[in-house]
């Protein structure tokens, strides 16, 4: 029996506590570069990029790190591009586990060596690896990721880590190549010790975080799923529409001016070449605070606070999604704005129209009803919520 | 394993100590120690101050004997918390005993 010591989880920490540290996750790109080239991706450099260059080095992540840790942080994510096509991966993760982190990683899985798994077993990370999966077939996953062999190597890396009993999580993309893949790939969940067996997918796929290629958006915009096919994948999981309902009960309704109604500051993320970022996506320059020339200390008492209090001027914000009750639902939000329009509020009608066709699913909305014009929301939530378990 | 009073122990290389806004939390970093690799510790402040002294050098004795001294306290008690604090560490594999 426990005297002197209360056992808890990581996430339960703050709740004992009472109050959450100024940092709680620290989120950490460790490179734009990447082994694959996804149809789909947001981010990715190829793997020879100059850019490389420009990377962190190694002291002064393993100083991001220790800032973190010294602000109370408890866990840090390391993404990417591909973070590990570092070659000091191993190092940064060693360090920040002995720093008393948690760690997330996610990674394509392609690069996971014997050794890699057999540190994660000795020194697990206290987190799943979370692995992103682009087909369960070599044609298709080859052809979303853009590299021959890829899956391969893909199922080379998650057979070391189940070899090796380390935990792990698998999400999908839902990408023309792979379509015919998501029976196969909810199979393969139900066989694999894996984590976590809950089919995950992405469909509504972001544009470039540097808006840097206009010719790759507008083929990411082509392979988003519809509105209607996005409520039909959803729907895959029977426990969609009780999830919503209670999703629904607790946090929809009109945002008002204010931009920043999600967590984005209230934790930092750390882009490849050191600047924070409210968000992972979030590249505003006028969002970003470089490292070199402040601390995370500062960024997250002084400039993140300050940018949280940002209120919207674009008129159809105003007009429609500050008004508009299904801001929750909606995925709506100063870094999407950024990634689709460059300034932070400007609606996104993909997104727009994605949430109004779940709501039409939910019951919340009719057909041709725009959700900001609706008065009686609150009713209408409340009839959604006593239909629940009906 | 049964702990006496002359036994020395220090931390285990395999776990982390952190104090946080003066909470001492116990971070498990290998694999078997602790009970699940998602788990942290904290310590309460008795267990604490022991921590703080079980520096690889120090009987259990001789810690539970400064504390005694330092919050006045009979050393019977004190004597009983060391052990019972160093037993439930060791139990975790989170101290080593030398």
């Amino acid at each position: 029996m426990l005297t002197y010591t209360k056992k808890l989880k990581f996430h339960e920490y703050p709740f004992l506590r009472g109050k959450p540290s100024l940092l709680g996750r620290l989120d950490i790109e460790l490179t734009e570069r990447c082994n694959n080239d996804c149809i789909h991706c947001c981010n990715n450099l190829p793997e020879d990029a100059p850019a490389r260059h420009r990377e962190m080095d190694t002291a002064f992540l393993r100083e991001i790190v220790t800032q973190a840790a010294d602000l109370g942080c408890l866990s840090v994510r390391f993404t990417g591009g591909e973070p590990l096509l570092r070659d000091d991966f191993a190092g940064l993760y060693l360090f920040t586990r002995r720093l008393g982190m948690q760690v997330i990683v996610f990674t394509n899985g392609r690069l996971i060596t014997p050794e890699l798994a057999a540190l994660f077993a000795k020194y697990p990370p206290g987190n799943p690896v979370e692995i992103s999966v682009y087909g369960m077939r070599p044609e298709s996953y080859d052809a979303a990721s853009g590299r021959k062999g890829a899956f391969h190597e893909f199922r080379r890396g998650t057979g070391l880590l189940q070899k090796h009993g380390v935990r792990f999580v698998l999400k999908s993309s839902v990408l023309p190549p792979n379509r015919a893949d998501m029976a196969e790939f909810e199979e393969w969940l139900q066989e694999l010790d894996v984590e976590n067996r809950r089919p995950r997918y992405a469909m509504n796929f972001d544009l470039r975080s540097r808006r840097d290629d206009p010719g790759k958006n507008e083929r990411i915009e082509k392979l988003r799923l519809s509105p209607e096919e996005t409520v039909r994948v959803l729907a895959r999981s029977p426990r969609y529409v009780e999830e919503m309902r209670e999703f629904c009960g607790k946090f929809i309704g009109p945002p008002g001016e204010k931009l920043f109604s999600c967590g984005a500051g209230h934790g930092a993320c750390v882009d490849a070449y050191g600047r924070a970022q409210m968000c992972l996506p979030l590249r505003d320059p006028d969002t970003v605070v470089d490292l070199h020339k402040a601390t995370l200390k500062s960024a997250l008492e002084d400039t993140f606070p300050k940018l949280r209090e940002t209120r919207a001027t674009h008129p159809e914000y105003l007009a429609r999604c500050a008004r508009c009750f299904l801001k929750g639902l909606c995925e709506q939000c100063p870094a999407k704005s950024w990634m689709e329009h460059g300034t932070l509020d400007t609606p996104v009608e993909y997104l727009c129209d994605v949430a109004h066709a779940q709501a039409r699913y939910l019951g919340l909305i009719k057909g041709g009803e725009k959700a900001w014009e609706v008065g009686n929301w609150r009713e209408r939530r409340t009839l959604m919520m006593e239909t629940k378990g009906k | 394993m049964e702990l006496g009073l002359d036994a020395i122990c220090t931390a285990s290389e395999d776990v982390v100590a952190r104090e946080i806004e003066g909470e001492l939390i116990i971070v498990p970093l290998a694999a078997g120690i602790g009970d699940a690799e998602d788990d942290l510790y904290t310590m309460n402040e008795t267990g604490k101050a022991i921590w703080g002294r079980l520096d690889g050098k120090r009987t259990l004795r001789d810690v539970s004997a400064e504390l005694a001294a330092e919050f006045n306290a009979p050393p019977g008690e004190i004597e009983k918390d060391v052990l019972g604090l160093a037993a439930e560490l060791a139990r975790r594999k989170m101290l080593v005993v030398l």
